[in-house]
């Protein structure tokens, strides 16, 4: 068998994950080396079409045309994996969505009839069938590589779905919200980034979406007994992972709340 | 040191503040590396001291569920606070270590240790309900057939300065786990900090090295006296109880109370309590290869039982709900770790108390099913 075929894709995004891959500069001559590259257009102007054995693909659904083009990867595709917030959960361009993306577009653009654009920022999972989604805002290079790495030993990748929690304690950090009072996701979010955030005195951000089985509605009622309001607590949630179901259903049940109250 | 190897009698003498700051010089000169406390990332942290001036000279910490905060105090003490995120398994049973590494060669697989000259650590400040988290994980890791040599190479080598508690924190319950806050055995050293000096018992002839290179005096009865209102203030600020009055069939027979969804509502699966308690013992080992799979480290990590994968088995979640882990959490420490090992896992510190970011409070859980039980 030659080695296998990898092609690299792009919808809604930042470019951020496929620096990622490029950033991994000690792995990535061995990647290349394991790999045939035929379709990384960050990183060559070299495209050749498909098949592909394994598809990357980062970024959202946003326009008609992305919505065209993703089957077309998918049928070219034998593994599709989608890479980042965006692809995996509608990215923080889901805020626009439930909001009046007609009335954005007049407030942006001068001529908004030249624009072509879906009601909604959705996951690549609403559209075609993912086989594998690898979490992150950016995506980890380490975790990237390791489900590659997964993919070519033919075994299961490790991306464990724990809290941010558990990094914080292997790695000394004392918690911030416990020492500082600041809030922070990391109950709620999944592994990935080794807790850098609080490392650095901050609260997580939810980067790498709900971790498995999230107690939001405990972590939020903590926050408002400790003083914090439903505003700001529904706030904290609405980031690169607003889509992702649990922390879309939280922030919305605070949201409704505030409605009531009023 | 273990507990065999200390003296009956503990002897006693005064070390001055001033003499105290040469404890330093001579712990290195015997190449230790000293771990204590001082202040990081606000909080009272465990880590590598070079001086006395490491130390958190006149801060103090407050604590309650889910809460923790530094506080200036009105004077120099050096131990006047509790116990904070860390505890001596760090260093003992580290977070992350590689256990064994393998590379392919035309020869076939080459395996290799990567251990590695143990470190000599000088524990300084360890409390009474400390020295009872070690003696259980000695238990774990070195009591019965299968030895962990990691473990055991740190711990032979480690010389323990215990200080005795002079107040206590709000979260502190080692009166009911009979654990502390006086410490009775387990120590090489032992200190009681006093205003102008420590009030130091000598329990082992390792501590006899260390103490013979330090100007002391005898302890006065005055010296003792003041030492014993000291410890006296620590017994007399702890407030939280829990009741053991046969825990284990307690909560063994309540397998099914209602307490056990109420807590899985509050609960985040988070880990972080079992993270900072320093008995729980369980971790992962996974094999990790390059690229080429040509190298293969096996690393072992600290897991929890709240980790939702760690109760995986061939094709599924053994605990798949918030409140099957927090029922195994729970009865593991006070109940069938008694089976296990002849002791609660509790020691009463309170670290999950305070570390837990919804405050969740073990004792009032065991209450709570204690006061309904069926
Ligand atoms: S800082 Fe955040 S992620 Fe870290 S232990 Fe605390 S709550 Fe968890
Ligand atoms: S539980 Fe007891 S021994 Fe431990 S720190 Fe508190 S008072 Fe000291
Ligand atoms: S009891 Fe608290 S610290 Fe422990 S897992 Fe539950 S929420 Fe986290
Ligand atoms: S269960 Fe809690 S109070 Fe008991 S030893 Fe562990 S951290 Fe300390």
């Amino acid at each position: 068998m030659g080695k296998p075929k990898l092609g690299v894709f792009k919808f809604a995004s930042c470019d951020g994950c496929q620096l990622s891959l490029l950033d991994a500069e000690d792995q990535l001559l061995a990647v290349a080396d394991a790999v045939e590259i035929r379709h990384f257009p960050e990183a060559s102007s070299r495209m050749e079409a498909g098949p592909y054995d394994i598809a990357l693909v980062e970024g959202s659904i946003t326009t008609p045309h992305d919505a065209e083009r993703i089957q077309q990867i998918r049928r070219d595709a034998k593994f599709l994996m989608t890479i980042g917030a965006c692809a995996t959960s509608g990215g923080i361009q889901a805020l626009r969505n439930g909001a009046d993306t007609a009335e954005f577009m007049r407030a942006v653009y001068a001529s908004p009839e030249y624009i072509q654009v879906l009601d909604k920022s959705t996951p690549i999972a609403e559209h075609v069938k993912v086989d594998f989604e690898l979490r992150g805002c950016p995506i980890n290079q380490y975790q990237l590589i390791e489900v590659i790495q997964s993919l070519l030993a033919g075994r299961n990748p490790r991306t464990p779905r724990h809290s941010v929690c558990l990094d914080c304690k292997r790695r000394g950090t004392v918690c911030v919200t416990v020492a500082q009072g600041t809030p922070c996701l990391g109950p709620v979010t999944q592994s990935g980034c080794n807790a850098i955030c609080p490392s650095y005195h901050r609260g997580c951000y939810g980067c790498y979406g709900p971790a498995a089985q999230p107690n939001l509605v405990s972590l939020s009622t903590h926050a408002l007994n400790e003083g914090a309001s439903a505003a700001e607590v529904s706030h904290n949630l609405r980031n690169f992972n607003v889509y992702a179901p649990a922390f879309r259903n939280e922030s919305q049940r605070l949201t409704d709340q505030i409605k009531e109250q009023n | 040191m273990s507990e065999e190897s200390q003296t009956e009698i503990a002897r006693s003498c005064f070390l001055s503040t001033e003499q105290f700051a040469k404890l330093f010089e001579v712990l290195h000169a015997l190449d230790y590396e000293v771990i204590g406390p001082t202040i990081d990332q606000a909080a009272i942290v465990y880590d590598r001291l070079t001086s006395v001036d490491d130390l958190p000279r006149g801060w103090t910490d407050i604590q309650e569920p889910g809460k923790y905060r530094l506080e200036k105090r009105g004077d120099d003490a050096l131990f006047g606070y509790v116990v904070g995120p860390h505890s001596w398994k760090q260093k003992l049973f580290p977070p992350v270590s590689t256990l064994s590494v393998a590379d392919r060669t035309d020869a076939g697989w080459q395996f290799t240790e990567p251990e590695q000259e143990l470190p000599k650590f000088a524990f300084l400040g360890v409390r009474a309900c400390e020295l009872a988290a070690l003696k259980i994980q000695d238990r774990v890791f070195i009591g019965g057939p299968y030895v962990d040599p990691s473990y055991q190479g740190r711990r032979n080598k480690a010389l323990i300065i215990a200080v005795n508690c002079t107040q206590a924190a709000s979260t502190c319950f080692c009166t009911s786990m009979n654990t502390g806050p006086r410490c009775k055995a387990g120590y090489d050293l032992a200190l009681t900090e006093l205003a102008d000096g420590f009030v130091v018992e000598v329990a082992t002839p390792e501590g006899e090295i260390v103490i013979n290179a330090l100007e002391t005096q005898i302890a006065t009865d005055e010296n003792q006296r003041q030492a014993e209102a000291a410890r006296q203030q620590a017994v007399d600020q702890i407030t939280k109880t829990l009741d053991t009055t046969d825990i284990r069939d307690l909560l063994m027979s309540n397998l099914e109370h209602p307490q056990w969804n109420d807590v899985a509502e509050r609960c985040l699966s988070c880990t972080n309590c079992t993270m900072v308690c320093p008995t729980c013992f369980c971790s992962s080992v996974e094999e990790v290869s390059d690229l080429t799979g040509d190298h293969v480290e096996r690393e072992r990590k600290w897991d929890s039982c709240f980790n939702v994968d760690f109760s995986y088995m061939n094709g599924g979640l053994v605990r798949n709900s918030i409140r099957n882990r927090y029922r195994q959490w729970m009865t593991h420490k006070l109940a069938t770790w008694i089976d296990q090992f002849g002791t609660s896992g509790c020691v009463g510190c309170g670290r999950c108390i305070t570390w837990c970011p919804v405050g969740i409070d073990l004792t009032r859980e065991v209450a709570a099913i204690r006061e309904t039980q069926t």
